[in-house]
């Protein structure tokens, strides 16, 4: 039987891989992309937790509260387009100043 | 236990994992943004698999049908330069930090993991009642209980999408404007190569013109 241990296992492991992803790559396009995986797996282990506490019948019981986690889940995608949108204006930005997406040469407050 | 809902959970999992280790691992970002794709599909199978059906399609309608797009287009205006072959400077300290990380992270996983099946304190997941996860139950918790983030989600993506303007606009506008003035003080200041009296020139081929047409 597939339970809630099962998605909180994939979600940390995918919250792994991005975070390796987000501190070993320098390309700003690349960390974007694994700060979205990141995101994801956070998404995943919401929506399964909220699955979880819901008991049949526990609709009607408080409805307020059923959706929790999707509804969290819900914000952060609202805030991850927010977050990309702004984040690939910062790289065409960046690469208009210095013609590179490479994080480690955006050295332009250094000394 | 049902085989078909092991298989599936099974499937959309290792796919999820493969989606992240090629955004990770890629060289070009354009398969990264496959790899993300990839991801994010079976990211919205999972949710559907949760009694999710409204995030789902939020999964597949704002992630791959606008994050995904933007990514694919922000790769391709910026074109080859867009991937960074000459990748290795420190190329040891950065894997060897990746390692370090990616092994600490898993090892604590493997401990929780283990602890959990030592205790067999599982969470089971009841079958929940119908309409859970779907638009109207979903719709009436947005809009009742969670009214005011969702308004202050709005003016969120209001001010990104202003400040992503503002930032990838940078001081085009500026420049432009600028030079353009610059054009049109140049056009105004007399030319020394140019007699004095050049304007009189074109106001007499004007008049003849005039004379011309009404000859004509």
């Amino acid at each position: 039987m597939i339970g809630v241990e099962h998605f909180v296992v994939l979600s940390a492991v995918l919250f792994i891989i991005g975070s390796v992803g987000f501190l070993v790559r320098r390309n700003v396009l690349v960390t974007l992309m694994s700060i979205e995986v990141m995101l994801n797996s956070v998404n995943i282990a919401l929506v399964a937790f909220n699955r979880s506490r819901m008991a049949p019948g526990a609709l009607q019981t408080y409805a307020g509260q059923s959706h929790t986690g999707q509804v969290f889940a819900f914000f952060i995608i609202a805030a991850e387009a927010a977050e990309v949108a702004v984040g690939l204006a910062i790289v065409l930005a960046l690469y208009r100043l210095r013609q590179t997406v490479r994080s480690d040469e955006a050295d332009l407050l250094r000394n | 236990m049902n085989p078909l809902e092991l298989g599936y959970f099974y499937g959309c999992a290792g796919l999820a994992v493969a989606g992240a280790l090629s955004v990770v691992i890629a060289k070009n970002p354009i398969r990264g943004a496959m790899g993300l794709l990839l991801l994010i599909l079976s990211v919205a199978g999972l949710f559907l698999e949760l009694h999710a059906q409204f995030l789902a399609a939020i999964q597949l309608i704002v992630y791959a049908g606008a994050i995904v797009v933007l990514f694919l287009f922000v790769i391709m205006l910026l074109g080859p330069s867009a991937s960074t072959p000459n990748d290795h400077r420190g190329w040891l300290v950065r894997a060897a930090s990746g390692t370090l990380f990616a092994v600490a992270g898993f090892a604590t996983l493997a401990a929780v993991v283990r602890a959990a099946t030592v205790s067999h304190r599982t969470m089971p997941m009841p079958v929940p009642d119908a309409g859970f996860g779907g638009i109207d139950t979903f719709g009436t918790v947005l809009f009742s209980d969670a009214i005011v983030p969702f308004e202050l989600s709005s003016a969120l993506l209001m001010v990104a999408v202003v400040g992503a303007i503002a930032v990838a606009r940078g001081r085009q506008g500026v420049h432009s404007m600028s030079r353009g003035e610059q054009e049109i003080a140049d056009r105004t200041t007399p030319s020394p190569l140019l007699p004095a009296d050049h304007s009189g020139v074109f106001s007499h081929e004007i008049e003849g013109a005039a004379s011309k047409e009404k000859s004509a």
